[in-house]
């Protein structure tokens, strides 16, 4: 056994970040108290987008097995790492001025930040299940301490512990099928898997068990019905800059996951997974859009939200096409792009002592700051699906994958609650331009300029990054080319 | 195939057969005074019965998780030194990379005062 150049390369970007994160828990141990904030914050931010980088210009069409066939470095991973870098970024410079207001802002939950990031990198080149396993755990144990950071709030430590019990019992439930599937197929790695899966024909009620249980333990760390419970007291139990940290990149990284597993490892298994899918995918958007209308909390509505467009993304996996799979991937970058804007504008309109996630706090936020109204209305618009939006464009490509599947049934009915949850986005949208303030109220903005400049950016691309949509949908379906 | 379980089975017998000896021999050649406090059940500093309610100090689960963790990551030093000889340069650097995780992890307990009874 020994390293090889090659083998280095594909893990580069991992090593990158963790050297990193070291450095910033010793650097932090030492620096004097006002350099502290600021240098982690720097060396977090520098760190991300210099990986950024290397992924891309390490990236090349060849798909490399490495390490002991415990990971690879395809189009998927390379796509996946750079979005999971790039998203981790914008959500440093967002939860900065909110963690730092309330006392959390301390090298650790930049540290944690990135070992996050980490695990979601190995999720996404993970070639073996073991690394799967390392990489879902090691995400999962920075996200339960992310949300349980600000310590004497009573809601983030119930998030926090809810999250822990449940997804610790996902992992056990994920796990108990990853051995199962080990002990019918005799292998870990993902190719091998899936020739083994391939051989059967038929599938025994053994295998089919197994396939549950890892379907299972994936629906849940997607948060997709039956087992979403989770999520919307997560969402509006963690602190805003967390909630925003665990509703973008992680779902990059289930995305790689489902990939690797499901459409890969399990391709063999393709009729019995899709069954499932369709029943969690369709109660996924129905439940998911029907009860955001009754929400009050911004978060919590958000959070439902999330729900349903996990159901949208399903949807694309269970076509079972590459034109399926590559809608998936576009669907789940495009939303991770409106996630990130959504909740930075809501970042934005917290300060000391008002969380501001109730929707009424948004009334009239047009007469005092039509900019910032201008943005979120373009996120819900995108959010809702409405062109010329990317969420229009992302929604149209899953909606036609399924329809070529000769799924026409279950487009209809994710149409249809879709159209249901338009509802609640532009309820938003009214309140904030057709209704008044309550007297007395002032919504002042707390950010920096170059937030401000990064929040502009993000909610404008999601309208002027339509010309170049087709590009975005080739990268992804030449990404998904590398699968099988 | 079976055969290869006897040493199992031996241990086996020899354990069961070794405690059993002990706890007969005990009970037979010891002197037995038997008194209140013998009899009650021992728990290891506190009353066996009483509210579960109680306050612990958490400063006695952090020094035993920083114990458990890395008397635990100690334990992979066993195995490899055995295995030294085999797995060459890599092997030992590996190891180097893995000491080198535990000695940050070491630093930032120790500067942030876990280690301190105070």
């Amino acid at each position: 056994m020994s390293l090889v150049a090659e083998d280095i390369l594909i893990v580069l970007p991992e090593i990158i970040v963790s050297l990193m994160a070291c450095l910033i828990l010793v650097l932090d141990l030492y620096l004097p108290a006002r350099l502290r904030a600021w240098t982690s914050f720097s060396l977090a931010l520098v760190t991300l987008l210099i990986t950024v980088l290397i992924i891309l210009s390490n990236s090349d069409s060849n798909s490399v097995v490495g390490l002991n066939s415990l990971v690879v470095k395809d189009r998927i991973s390379d796509l996946l790492k750079a979005g999971i870098c790039l998203f981790s970024a914008v959500v440093f410079v967002y939860s900065r001025r909110y963690a730092l207001e309330r006392g959390f802002w301390r090298g650790e939950y930049v540290v944690l930040g990135l070992f996050g990031v980490v695990g979601m990198m190995i999720m996404t080149s993970a070639y073996h299940l073991l690394t799967v396993y390392i990489g879902v755990e090691l995400l999962a144990l920075c996200l339960y301490a992310m949300v349980g950071m600000q310590r004497d709030s009573i809601p983030a430590s119930e998030a926090a512990m809810k999250l822990f019990v449940l997804g610790a019992l996902a992992s056990g439930v994920l796990l108990y099928g990853m051995s199962l599937l080990y002990g019918l197929t005799g292998t870990l790695v993902i190719s091998e898997m899936s020739t083994e899966v391939g051989q059967i024909g038929t599938p025994g009620l053994p295998l089919i068990l197994a396939l549950i249980l890892v379907v299972t333990g994936l629906l849940f760390k997607i948060g997709a019905v039956p087992f979403h419970m989770w999520v919307p007291d997560v969402y509006e139990g963690a602190p805003t800059s967390t909630t925003l940290f665990l509703a973008a990149a992680p779902k990059l990284a289930a995305c790689a996951m489902i990939l690797r597993l499901l459409a890969e490892g399990l391709e063999g298994l393709f009729q019995t997974w899709q069954e499932m899918l369709i029943a969690a995918s369709l109660f996924s958007v129905v439940l998911g859009n029907v009860v955001a209308i009754a929400q009050k909390n911004i978060k919590r509505m958000l959070a439902y939200s999330a729900i349903s467009h996990m159901g949208f993304f399903l949807l694309g996996i269970l076509s079972g096409t590459a034109m399926g799979y590559s809608a998936a991937l576009t669907y789940i970058l495009i939303y991770g792009v409106i996630t990130l804007g959504v909740f930075g504008v809501v970042l934005t309109l917290t300060r000391q002592g008002t969380e501001a996630d109730l929707i009424e706090d948004y009334k009239g936020l047009n007469h005092q700051h039509p900019w910032l109204a201008f943005l979120m209305l373009l996120l819900m618009f995108s959010l809702a699906g409405v062109p010329p939006t990317i969420g229009f464009y992302a929604k149209l490509s899953v909606l036609q994958s399924v329809i070529d599947a000769e799924l026409a049934w279950v487009a209809v009915i994710a149409v249809i609650s879709a159209v249901v949850g338009a509802f609640y986005y532009l309820r938003i949208v009214k309140i904030m331009y057709f209704e008044s303030p309550d007297t007395g109220t002032d919504i002042q903005l707390n950010c920096g300029n170059a937030q401000h400049l990064i929040l502009s950016l993000n909610a404008l691309v999601v309208v002027a990054a339509m010309p170049w949509i087709g590009t975005l949908a080739e990268i992804c379906s030449q990404a998904v080319a590398s699968i099988r | 195939m079976l055969a290869n379980y006897l040493p199992i089975l031996l241990f086996l017998i020899v354990s069961i057969g070794l405690g059993f000896t002990l706890l007969v021999a005990g009970k037979l050649l010891s002197p037995s005074k038997p008194s209140a406090q013998k009899n009650s059940p021992y728990e290891c500093g506190f009353e066996a019965f009483e509210d579960a309610r109680m306050k612990f100090d958490v400063r006695y689960y952090l020094v035993a998780i920083l114990f458990i963790l890395f008397d635990l990551e100690i334990a992979f030093l066993f195995p490899w030194a055995i295995v030294l000889d085999d797995i060459g340069v890599f092997g030992f650097l590996a190891m180097v990379v893995f000491l080198l995780v535990l000695v940050v992890g070491f630093i930032y307990e120790w500067m942030r005062g876990a280690l301190e009874w105070e």
